[in-house]
């Protein structure tokens, strides 16, 4: 018998961990002599109280959605992909190659092609681990973080001696053509009528992190290959038995984890900033190792983390911008949401299990 | 028997353990209900039952493990408290657990002192333990090399240790739970005639076992187990074997399998020259031989890690090896691509892996995925050339529930959620139900209750008799015994050599499984 109802686990145990986790942030703020409650206050309005707010913080969950997805895929063949980071700068690199280079006609098909690319280029940059993981047993945590090294290393040269246009001195590419520029949610949403911040920042990026999620979700629990996954991921000997190669699993868990974490390019270089610049990615593919464990590794769990986190970055930046709660102190609160929904997670679950077991035994 | 005069003389004593309305919980499961027992010194007390019957959550609660919810255990005629192990101790009570716990590079003496120093400085305590271990191999017949390591003695050896341990400890009352599960049967006579000595030197045992024959062997009193409940407690010459698994079981129980028979026709496996390697290079099968036909059973017997799991994973797919292997007169790659489960499978082969649990289920999925395990690429199972189609998934699972008897017939349970024999029964579903030419069985009744035993068997017994090919690995003897039509035994990695299971018996098989070759092998 499971040890507490599936809706005790997926829907109580964050929420709980996310309850102590603002507690203990909100003494945090007490302790530096400011007030909580308007804190809050302010996180919310700035977040989510104007369509500007809903834009930043959605702009920011479609990064999170795609890294969130991709750490979530390669959790599932028990891998874990720390590096999120660096395939998505790869894939930034692919979107700027491809909105730089071709001249598209129109902004769906340079949205198709940028997106291949990116993936491509994500993709790509986790073959190397996973085939390091899947032939020589090189641990995939160690390479993954190493690679997002030498990504961020080869997108400062690639920047600098190859994209960089003749005579300007910042470190990026020139800005794509006006033909790539991708629908903002205010050019989508006006013609159907509803008003929509011109300033905020997300686009059409959005739809396709929520079309991702689908297909991730009808990968994992619906296709065969999925079926595979899962299967190796819970027991290595149980794959050797069926008949699923590691090697081949292995490879093509991390190929989809890091397209994955290549496409969040399409939001960030192509719907964003139009063209690449270093440190495009701002650790939104360490965010995703935290959305993914608070998402379950579920694809809706991780559209549910995503939006969150996006809300904890849009409302973190407007609280640095009009208190004086510093910048660092957003980063305390980002953390202790990661430190109490991924880390502290067997703190909430094991008393809850006691709890829900002793329920049931009383009714029995 | 000496023993049960001893016990009749001492009846009239205070009982060496006394339980008193033993109750334990684990959440919804009660483990122990309302158990009372009186185990009289000097006797040898069998408690049998089933897997999950409750036996070893006793001896956990007599020996400190866990606490029980209700009741009183007596020691002596003395109520006595049993927090933990340490008080078990101190109150007279050893224990010889089914897995040893013993430190492997360390010697035999390094071992029984362990835990049971006296002061900070170790020479005095191990030339004590010395002179102690001299006295209890004379008292008790115990003999065992002081300064010998774990590592190199066997382990029949290694749980001498855990005896003298527990005698060192100046245990007067021993508890061995499954004792004779990882011996050959000439290591067990050697057990049981050590149980022997130790009830003559007024010692009090309980043996906690499944095999119905060594309480019948050794035992003065046996006390059986069922669901949690004692179902009775009887003297050992006033049973036998077909009431105790009738109480055991709750209902008639068939301990032999009735079978036809075997009517062999044309090869399907043939099998010459295999080598296999581990992983660290040791050669584990040096070139075996056998061959298998159509209709019958071929049984292999021998003492587990003797070659016979790899012999299993190589036939299977899982792990390289080399020689060659021929199925239905088609050689079968041994290593590389198309060494693999799906090709196997592609040629006629299913396999009941000898680990249900780390390999024919996964067991967090549910047990309709389960069914798909290892045939996912069946067509049955596809809506498209990408997805599977669950619903027909579903519906077939639910049919191979019925036909096989699964309890709970639920195929959105999750594999661990289910006992023993019923995960048993999902993988043996899944694979007979394939009609495959050859079926590869290891351990199939493992952990697995003495009613789903009997149906297995004759599933196993109904394949063959369709006309496949059955390869069974077993190191349950009565097991090879009762359902082979021929036995090889392997030793070492080698086969020691075949016998009809009509024309041998226990002692000459126990002879080979230790490496002794009989007559002409």
């Amino acid at each position: 018998m499971d040890k507490m109802p599936k809706w005790a686990d997926v829907v109580l145990i964050p929420l709980i961990s996310l309850i102590l986790a603002a507690a203990l942030s909100a003494l945090v703020i007490l302790g530096i002599g400011e007030d909580p409650v308007a804190a809050v206050k302010m996180m919310v309005s700035g977040a989510l109280g104007s369509t500007y707010g809903w834009g930043y913080t959605l702009y920011y969950a479609t990064n999170f959605m795609f890294t969130g997805l991709a750490v979530a895929v390669a959790f599932h063949a028990r891998m874990f992909n720390i590096g999120g980071e660096g395939q998505a700068m790869l894939g930034g690199l692919g979107v700027a190659i491809m909105c730089l280079y071709v001249p598209w006609p129109h902004w769906t098909l340079a949205l198709i092609g940028a997106s291949g690319l990116a993936a491509l280029f994500g993709a790509a940059w986790a073959a190397i681990p996973a085939w390091l993981q899947a032939k020589r047993g090189s641990h995939i945590v160690i390479t993954t973080i190493m690679f997002n090294f030498i990504a961020s290393a080869v997108l400062n040269y690639v920047l600098v001696n190859l994209l960089r246009p003749v005579g300007s001195m910042d470190p990026a590419t020139a800005r794509f053509p006006e033909a790539v520029h991708l629908p903002t949610l205010h050019e989508l949403l006006a013609p159907i009528g509803i008003g929509f911040s011109k300033a905020a920042p997300a686009n059409v990026s959005l739809l396709v992190a929520v079309i991702a999620c689908v297909l991730v979700w009808l990968l994992i629990w619906r296709t065969r290959l999925g079926y595979e996954i899962r299967a190796y991921g819970h027991s290595e000997t149980g794959a050797l038995y069926a008949g699923i190669s590691p090697v081949r699993i292995t490879m093509i868990a991390m190929l989809i984890s890091g397209g994955l974490a290549g496409m969040m390019a399409i939001n960030n270089v192509m719907g964003e900033a139009e063209r690449l610049v270093l440190n495009a990615t701002e650790g939104a593919g360490f965010i995703g190792i935290a959305v993914a464990l608070m998402g379950r590794s579920h694809p809706f769990g991780v559209f549910l983390a995503a939006i969150l986190f996006g809300f904890l970055y849009q409302g973190g930046a407007e609280l640095a911008l009009w208190t004086s709660i510093p910048r660092e102190l957003i980063v305390v609160i980002q953390a202790l949401v990661i430190l109490f929904t991924g880390a502290l997670d067997n703190m909430v679950r094991m008393p809850l299990e006691k709890l829900f077991l002793s329920l049931r035994k009383g009714r029995a | 028997m000496t023993g049960a005069h001893e016990a009749e003389r001492q009846a009239t004593a205070a009982p060496a353990i006394e339980l008193r309305g033993i109750s334990k919980s684990f959440g919804p499961v009660q483990a122990n209900k309302d158990i009372s027992i009186r185990v009289m010194p000097g006797t040898i007390h069998g408690i049998i039952g089933e897997n999950g019957a409750g036996k070893s959550t006793l001896m956990s609660i007599l020996y400190g493990f866990y606490k029980a919810d209700a009741g009183e255990i007596f020691v002596n005629g003395k109520k006595t408290e049993i927090p933990d192990s340490q008080a078990a101790i101190a109150a007279g009570i050893g224990m010889v657990f089914q897995h040893f716990k013993l430190v492997e590079n360390f010697t035999v003496l390094e071992n029984v002192v362990l835990g049971a120093e006296d002061g900070r400085l170790l020479r005095p305590s191990l030339a004590k333990a010395r002179k102690i271990l001299a006295e209890l191999a004379v008292e008790y017949e115990l003999n065992v090399d002081p300064d010998s390591r774990i590592d190199q003695i066997g382990v029949g050896m290694q749980q001498r240790v855990e005896i003298l341990k527990a005698l060192y400890r100046q245990a007067d009352i021993l508890i061995l739970d499954e004792p004779t599960g990882v011996l050959t049967p000439a290591e067990a006579d050697q057990l049981f005639r050590i149980l022997d000595r130790l009830r003559a030197e007024g010692k009090t045992i309980i043996l906690i076992t499944h095999k119905l024959r060594e309480i019948m062997e050794i035992t003065d009193t046996v006390s059986v187990m069922r669901r949690g409940e004692m179902t009775a407690t009887v003297k050992t010459t006033e049973t036998n074997p077909e009431q105790l698994a009738e109480l055991m079981v709750g209902r008639k129980v068939l301990l032999r399998v009735d079978k036809a028979p075997a009517n062999p026709g044309k090869t399907v496996l043939e099998v010459k020259n295999l080598r296999v390697h581990d992983r660290q290079g040791v050669e584990r099968v040096k070139g075996i031989d056998l061959t298998v036909r159509a209709g019958e059973i071929l049984g292999i017997a021998g003492v587990a890690g003797n070659g016979q799991s790899e012999l299993l994973e190589v036939l299977g797919g899982m792990r390289p090896g080399a020689g060659t292997v021929t199925l239905n007169g088609e050689p079968l790659v041994l290593e590389g691509r198309g060494a693999d489960g799906q090709s196997r499978r592609a040629a006629g082969l299913a396999h009941v892996p000898e680990d249900r649990q780390r390999e024919g289920l996964i067991m967090e999925f549910h047990a309709w995925e389960n069914v798909a395990f290892g045939y996912h690429h069946d067509p049955a199972y596809q809506r498209n050339a990408l997805m599977m189609d669950n619903a027909a998934l579903r519906r077939d699972t639910a049919a191979k529930m019925e036909k096989f008897d699964v309890r709970p017939p639920d195929p959105w349970l999750t594999a661990k959620n289910f006992s023993g024999g019923n995960q048993q029964k999902i993988v043996v579903a899944r694979e007979i139900e394939r009609n495959p030419d050859l079926l590869l069985v290891g351990q199939p009744t493992r952990g697995v209750d003495i009613g789903a035993i009997e149906f297995i068997h004759r599933q196993i017994v109904a394949l063959r008799d369709q006309g496949a090919a059955i390869l069974l690995v077993s190191v349950e003897l009565d097991e090879i015994l009762s359902l082979s039509d021929r036995i090889a035994v392997m030793f070492d990695g080698r086969m020691m050599g075949e016998r009809l299971p009509d024309q041998t018996d226990e002692t000459e098989l126990g002879l080979l499984m230790a490496g002794v070759s009989g007559k002409a092998a």
